[in-house]
């Protein structure tokens, strides 16, 4: 996925919105950025399928060398898909963080949530704020 | 001089046959194993333990005690851990016989000398707390915390209130939002102001009639003593929920200030740290916890209570407390820590205290100012006892991260400091000096860090580079742990 065209959340997760079969579904990861400041990698905490999920809502954890942080729902929805792959290959956050780094898929059940992501250059600015 | 034969593995060093003991005949009858217990329980093979004489096991163990940092061969300014000089005084009479020699389930009437001297420290811990009633059970500073959590459920039990969150700031000791969530609550995290303190306004808007309690550590991780502690007790208060300290930075306000005099209703201390007891190898820690009147009748069961006046004075085992949440340790705590906490105490006597507090301070001050120009202390340019520098500048002109730098101090003969913590603080550096240390350590520390920040990125990512294990694969060590030897895994030779 193109970095450029996707959403993002202020806590740094990654939003592809794509219609499925008449519904809204969303692709969730977390950006470049934030897996270059969680550093190695050690755990990641996934969710069930089925799992309804509110925007803003914690809905797992992913644990670095550094620390443990939570990751957190850009949408309100159910949770239709879960990447198992990464439970044996972390790296592939930081290898490949917007195509095969995706963590969860969500099926967007309303709209909460969706005016608070921003696109990329706004991201982008958030970030070089963090930074400095 | 470094003997790498002598540590490697005991398996290594194994050859059959050896001992290092040589029992006498047996002079008991024997009965045959396979009488006693069922032979499907019974093993079909010799346990393969490792065969040595007793100059190997204590060249293996020696060796290996000098490839440790200790607080008696280094200076040791590990932020948030208050890693002090232990007084050797203390440790000579924790071990007078009169103290190690008890047996717990002896009667109290031949306990009275231990009785007498936790009750002291009881009274103590609560005079400098200022607040009523304290319990020496807790084993550790977190379990300190769960068991203050467990007093404050039982008392919003008792009120008829289910309240289900606990309050904790962005900067919190992770124990706290852990210990909450162990006791069955919801940790909520309070964002702090750019100044490093708890927000005001966030907590406003977080707190309701569902928060029991809310967690603050003061001075607080980032060594700053938060100026608004009393107005946010006050707010917390209005909605009848509890204030909780985390004791963890008390070395900064001893005989300065109580928490009881700022809002405090509960709070755990850490004698291994503030009362110079020692940390990790040298025995185990204590969390004692003091409370208010209101709270008193919920800590855990027994509590040592005096009878009587001057020459007729007896100490008890105080088991009949109804309301308690029971035992959280047995017998009667750590005893062997609290013990030195008392001696400690008791030799630095009030003014002493102080003095201790003072110094604490003014040696993080100093060291501050020194480490600044090299390190950025982004909520300077003053602190308590401590202070968090930032590589980020460091990070972001040479690529050198917190962590070079803290791996390459330890090159230098100095133990590394905390890094990436709080984590409100990018590339943290968390310094503790503490009062023991002088003020030429606190130079040669400074200049050393001086050296070391323009050395050659390359040197430092490589860094440790003269200690007998450089960076181990943290990575690997958490997601394929070996946990166990295997003749088969290992290579037929070993360097060395």
């Amino acid at each position: 996925m193109n970095p450029q065209e996707l959403l993002y959340a202020k806590t740094h997760e990654w939003v592809y919105l794509a219609e499925e079969g008449g519904t809204q579904v969303a692709t969730v990861g977390i950006s470049a950025f934030a897996v270059e400041a969680l550093t190695d990698l050690v755990y990641l905490d996934l969710p069930e399928v089925g799992r309804t999920v509110t925007a803003g809502e914690s809905f797992g954890e992913i644990e670095s060398v550094k620390a443990v942080s939570d990751l957190y729902s850009p949408l309100t929805g159910e949770i239709v898909a879960v990447n198992e792959e990464l439970r044996e290959a972390l790296e592939k956050l930081g290898e490949d963080p917007y195509d095969a780094g995706w963590i969860v898929k969500i099926k967007v059940s309303d709209q909460t949530g969706l005016d608070q992501l921003m696109d990329h250059a706004a991201y982008e600015k958030l970030c070089e704020e963090e930074q400095a | 001089m470094r003997n790498t034969r002598d540590t490697q593995l005991l398996f290594e060093l194994s050859k059959a046959g050896r001992r290092a003991v040589e029992l006498p005949a047996c002079d008991v009858p024997q009965e045959p194993i396979a009488d006693l217990i069922p032979a499907r329980l019974l093993a079909t093979c010799d346990l393969p333990l490792p065969e040595l004489t007793e100059p190997q096991l204590v060249r293996h163990y020696a060796n290996l005690s000098t490839l440790n940092m200790s607080v008696d061969t280094h200076f040791y300014p590990l932020g948030s851990c208050t890693m002090k000089y232990n007084p050797k005084r203390n440790e000579r009479l924790a071990a007078l016989p009169g103290i190690v020699d008890l047996h717990p389930y002896q009667p109290d009437e031949s306990l009275q000398g231990l009785l007498a001297l936790l009750y002291g420290l009881q009274e103590m811990l609560s005079e400098i707390a200022g607040l009523d009633a304290v319990s020496l059970q807790p084993a550790a500073g977190a379990h300190g915390e769960l068991t203050a959590l467990m007093v404050a459920a039982a008392y919003f039990r008792e009120q008829g209130e289910r309240r289900t969150k606990i309050l904790t700031p962005d900067s919190a000791h992770g124990t706290n939002p852990a210990s909450a969530s162990m006791c069955g609550f919801d940790a909520v995290t309070v964002n702090s102001t750019s100044a490093g303190f708890v927000d005001l306004e966030d907590l406003k808007q977080k707190l309701d009639d569902q928060v029991a309690v809310f967690m603050i550590t003061n001075p607080n991780t980032l060594g700053l003593f938060d100026p608004y502690v009393r107005q946010i007790a006050d707010l917390v208060h209005e909605r009848g929920g509890l204030i909780y300290l985390d004791g963890a930075n008390m070395n900064a306000i001893l005989g300065v200030t109580r928490p009881g005099d700022f809002g405090t209703d509960m709070m755990h201390y850490n004698p291994h740290k503030t009362f110079s007891g020692p940390h990790g190898g040298g025995g185990p820690g204590a969390g004692p916890i003091a409370v208010t009147a209101q709270l008193e009748p919920y800590l855990p069961s027994p509590t040592i209570v005096k009878k009587g006046n001057g020459a007729d004075a007896c100490y008890q085992l105080d088991y009949d407390r109804p309301r308690s949440i029971g035992r959280v340790r047995s017998f009667f705590g750590n005893t062997g820590v609290l013990v030195r906490a008392y001696c400690y105490i008791m030799t630095h006597g009030p003014d002493g205290l102080r003095r201790v507090a003072e110094n604490a301070v003014l040696n993080a001050n100093y060291l501050l100012s020194r480490l600044q120009p090299l390190l950025p202390v982004p909520h300077g340019p003053r602190c308590a006892h401590e202070f968090v520098a930032t590589a980020l500048t460091l990070k972001q002109q040479r690529g050198v991260t917190a962590m070079d730098v803290v791996k390459r101090l330890l090159d230098f003969g100095y133990h590394a400091p905390t890094v990436y913590f709080p984590l409100t603080v990018k590339e943290a550096i968390m310094v503790e000096p503490t009062e023991t240390e002088s003020k030429e350590t606190l130079d040669a520390f400074a200049e050393t860090l001086r050296q070391i920040v323009d050395e050659p990125p390359e040197t430092l990512h490589a860094a440790p580079l003269m200690t007998p294990v450089s960076r181990p694969d943290e990575v690997a060590a958490a997601r394929k742990p070996v946990l166990r030897w295997r003749e088969a895994e290992q290579p037929s030779q070993v360097e060395g």
